[in-house]
């Protein structure tokens, strides 16, 4: 069987043979006038493969490369991307990004020192790409899933699982004297069900992630998490819909943290700061959550999704811990918005790709174990509803936020009805209300994987918390 | 590393590299589609540039036909012949496993005469004029209520599109469109009270031609007007969609009317669901690629298909749903492909522009004398809210309780319920069609709908 070429097209590798180029470009922007200048280029290899029923369906490879030059001047900055990156095409698009601020190419002589050492994170990453599963691999590890899904499931109409490797290399050089590379690697597994008997009707999906393991997909517990997709088709299929009203809510660990992600994280990164949307600019060391919540926003976890050994702004990531026992420690902050905000860049400075300025943006957040069982999360409570596995969500311009619950189940009388599933529901709220509300953690802590869109585009993170307890939410439903 | 944008698409250049790069590798049948875009935008903060930004970004897609007559596709932003070649051999090395069951085919419609919309293209402007414009706009909404200080997200964008699809049986589409969008969403808060925000967007096909005036009052009013909040009690309701909210609904049940959602199973419809009633009789739904108020209209589809206008619902009955060259030839039902593909390993057919045109139904039923109905402005989370194979929807949304032709802005809730449900009960369309970014559609009045509001 063929083997997809796993080198890209653009043969030239992004290293330290780039430096003269760069610093002719970094030169001519601070001659220019600019306080900063700032170059990210990358090229990638994508892959992408989807089984339906037991048939291959789709098998997308995506070859591509570009550069985005961000250039600073006050607390404005222009920021100029192509995907040509010969060097008359990053030329054009320095003075792109230059001429927006009204600064002009060989305004005066620059004076700037040059590039800093260069730090080759990408180092011993090399082989990674070429790690990766091959297509005919990718294929039978996915019909394996499928099968396993008509295998453990009913009434199933419609079965899919899918595979998607991200492979990139990136650069960043700037004026202060960043110059590094750093090799990435993020794979993800799908596996989505329709189940339809009748009127009766359920969708589940289960995703998983991680980065920079070229072994992922053949790690990946297919059968158990095809059963466990089965299991919980099987139980909304016929479930009934929530009746709307406020209830005390236990949310499950994992995929549970999209919650904190939603309701409190985006308010406390400084683009929201920047843009006066966050009720939390003033409230550094103040109490904003129940003294059970801590939380951490962090880049280091080893393969977690949202993990990165430098952010796309050159700088290591760090451990940052947002909200210690209830009381806000720290804003999330990347290069414009230490800038603009004052608050220091946290290693937060990222975006999808190079058509995107870097912002800052959450890596792998989540709310710290508490001393409880979740038993007792649930025994505290007389009647009220169970989230096993959330859906997306959001969050509005005013800290609206709302999420989808996938799967959800009544709690009576301190114990969890799992023979009363409920589906169609959606928790609404807003962060000022909700986060004093948790008011116990669990000791189960765990993480998933997920997709965070927002200003510089779609970018890996993780989410996570042990099962938490909010004494009350608003559950919209029917 | 790659070739400069100016010869992207020069088609005769790519038709003789890809020929090339084919005949080497014996590859018989292939097509290629190309998006090469300029943009630029701008945004402000409190009277100062924010951030200003320009893209040149351009992507090609190539598919390939191996032997055995299967498929594999291969996406680049190379188009130097090195760059197709490479595209190519991957394309080909991706058709082994290709879809064996209903491989693809090239539109039979690709070659069809194809009548040119009338798009004259708008020039770019400098991006200091975007930005002392969108400085005059912020301006003017700070300026309108002592309640507004920001206006968080907002921005001017312009944008200049080329379009080119050829294939080995000739075929040669191309099309340049220009577009501009302004989008303002102000934020107000009142002393003691929650912060709030709605927003207007505009759409044109260049900046000189948008209405900067109409969305600066729009933005304004909308936001003003929920500073008068109150909580809503939980309950079913008769609700009143906005246009915008009622196209957002729709498209987010595309599903519905699509042929290759129908063969995957995973539609509210099927094959049989053709000219049976899935909506009321008030309601008749097209989708229009080239309705004269759709900005950038594509002349033709992913795989080179003509666009056109395509009757959906006609009177509350199915009459059509979307195809691409392989869902119309799978329903061997005389059905053709309608020019709604998108390229791909699997092609995916999806809506270009609904025109929603309805019966006024109920008289008695009005924004400006109702009472106890909920009107909806817009909504929000569809990609969460919405679970489009089973039917249900639970959104929050922007709107107001009206009472007697007043109307008093809602706090916070959601609307849920079943689309199929939803589509049967339209009781009243209400006044002319208002065009949207997505769409056209009047006011659609809708019974017994569940609201939440947030206690």
């Amino acid at each position: 069987m063929p083997s997809l070429c796993l080198d890209a097209p653009v043969t030239s590798r992004l290293d330290q043979s780039w430096q003269p180029r760069l610093e002719a470009l970094l030169s001519a922007g601070m001659g220019a006038g600019a306080d900063l200048v700032e170059v990210f280029v990358e090229r990638n290899n994508q892959l992408s493969v989807l089984a339906e029923q037991e048939r291959i369906t789709s098998v997308s490879p995506v070859m591509g490369c570009g550069a985005g030059i961000r250039v600073f001047k006050g607390s404005c900055d222009g920021f100029a991307a192509t995907n040509d990156l010969s060097a008359s095409a990053l030329m054009t698009a320095l003075e792109q990004a230059l001429s927006m601020l009204g600064l002009c190419r060989g305004a005066r002589a620059s004076a700037w020192q040059g590039l800093a050492t260069f730090q080759d994170h990408g180092s011993g990453k090399e082989q990674w790409l070429k790690g990766c599963p091959a297509v005919p691999d990718s294929a039978d590890r996915l019909r394996e899933a499928t099968t396993a899904l008509d295998r453990h499931g009913r009434h199933l109409q419609a079965r899919r699982a899918s595979y998607a490797r991200d492979w990139q290399e990136v650069l960043v050089a700037a004026s202060d004297g960043t110059f590094a590379r750093d090799l990435r690697l993020h794979q993800t597994t799908g596996l989505t069900l329709l189940a339809a008997d009748g009127d009766h009707r359920a969708s589940i999906s289960r995703r998983d992630g991680r980065a920079d393991d070229p072994g992922f997909l053949a790690a990946w517990p297919v059968e158990k998490e095809a059963i466990s997709a089965c299991q919980s088709a099987g139980k909304m299929l016929y479930a009934d819909v929530v009746k709307a009203g406020d209830y005390p809510v236990v949310l499950a660990n994992r995929f549970g943290g999209v919650i904190f992600h939603e309701a409190c994280g985006h308010l406390l990164e400084t683009t929201q700061v920047e843009r006066g949307s966050t009720p939390f600019a003033n409230k550094l060391g103040q109490a904003i959550a129940h003294p059970a919540v801590t939380a951490i926003d962090e880049g280091l976890s080893n393969n977690s999704f949202g993990s990165m050994t430098m952010d796309d702004e050159g700088m290591t990531p760090q451990q940052t811990v947002l909200i210690k026992d209830g009381v806000l420690q720290c804003f999330l902050s990347d290069r414009a918005g230490e800038m603009r905000t004052g608050h220091p860049r946290t290693g937060s400075g990222r975006r999808q790709n190079h058509g995107f300025a870097a912002a800052s943006r959450m890596r792998n957040t989540f709310i710290a174990p508490g001393p409880h069982k979740p038993a007792e999360l649930i025994g505290s409570i007389n009647h009220g509803l169970y989230c096993k596995q959330m859906g997306g969500g959001s969050v509005g311009p005013t800290g609206q936020f709302n999420f989808a619950v996938e799967e959800a189940y009544w709690i009576e009388n301190g114990c969890l009805r799992e023979d009363k599933p409920v589906k169609g529901a959606t928790l609404i709220g807003d962060a000022v209300t909700t986060l004093p509300r948790i008011s116990m953690c669990a000791d189960d802590s765990a993480l998933a994987a997920g997709f965070c869109g927002s200003v510089s585009g779609s970018v890996y993170v993780t989410v996570g918390q042990p099962h938490i307890k909010v004494d009350r939410m608003t559950v919209g439903g029917r | 590393m790659t070739s400069p944008s100016s010869v992207a698409l020069d088609s005769t250049a790519l038709r003789q590299h890809m020929a090339e790069g084919a005949s080497r590798m014996g590859i018989a049948t292939w097509d290629l589609g190309i998006t090469c875009g300029h943009d630029a935008s701008v945004q402000v903060d409190r009277g100062e540039p924010k951030q200003l930004k320009a893209r040149q970004s351009t992507t090609a897609m190539v598919r390939v036909w191996n032997g055995q007559g299967l498929v594999g596709i291969t996406s680049t932003n190379d188009f130097s012949p090195t760059g197709l070649t490479a595209a190519l051999e991957g394309a080909r090395q991706a058709s082994a496993f290709g879809d064996v069951q209903s491989p693809p085919r090239l539109s039979a419609q690709a070659q069809d005469p194809l009548t040119l919309l009338d798009q004259p293209q708008h020039p770019a402007l400098p991006i200091h004029v975007l930005l002392e414009q969108l400085l005059d706009a912020e301006r003017q909404v700070l300026n309108c209520h002592q309640a507004i200080s920001t206006l968080p997200y907002n921005g001017l964008s312009q944008s200049r599109r080329e379009r080119l699809y050829i294939n080995s049986a000739g075929a040669l589409r191309n099309q340049t469109t220009t577009s501009a969008t302004l989008w303002l969403y102000p934020r107000a808060e009142e002393a003691g009270r929650k912060p709030r925000s709605a927003g207007a967007v505009r759409l044109a096909p260049g900046v000189d031609a948008l209405d900067m005036e109409g969305c600066i009052d729009e933005a304004t009013e909308r936001t003003i007007s929920h500073l008068d909040y109150a909580p809503i009690d939980t309950g079913i309701y008769t609700v009143c969609f906005g246009p915008e909210a009622f196209l957002d609904l729709l498209w987010a049940f595309g599903s519905m009317v699509n042929a290759q959602a129908v063969l995957d199973g995973v539609s509210l419809s099927q094959r049989s669901s053709l000219g049976t009633q899935v909506a009321s009789p008030l309601l008749t739904v097209a989708d229009d690629a080239r309705h004269p108020r759709h900005v950038a209209a594509p002349e033709f589809d992913g795989e080179g298909t003509p666009t056109r206008r395509l009757p959906l619902i006609e009177e509350g009955h199915l009459r059509h749903f979307l195809h691409s060259e392989g869902t119309a030839r799978t329903f061997a039902d005389g059905s053709v492909a309608t020019g709604h593909a998108a390229m791909g390993a699997k092609v995916t057919v999806g809506p270009q522009w609904l025109d929603v045109e309805g019966r006024r139904g109920d008289s008695s039923l009005s924004c400006q004398g109702s009472s106890g109905v909920v009107l909806i402005d817009s909504l929000s989370a569809l990609h969460a809210g919405v679970k489009a194979s089973q039917g249900s929807f639970s959104l929050p949304f922007d709107g107001w309780l009206l009472s007697g032709g007043e109307r008093r802005s809602i706090e916070a809730a959601t609307v849920a319920g079943d689309i199929r449900s939803t589509l049967q009960n339209i009781v009243a369309c209400e006044g002319e069609p208002q065009c949207t970014p997505s769409g056209c559609s009047p006011h659609i009045w809708v019974e017994g709908l569940t609201i939440t509001g947030e206690a």
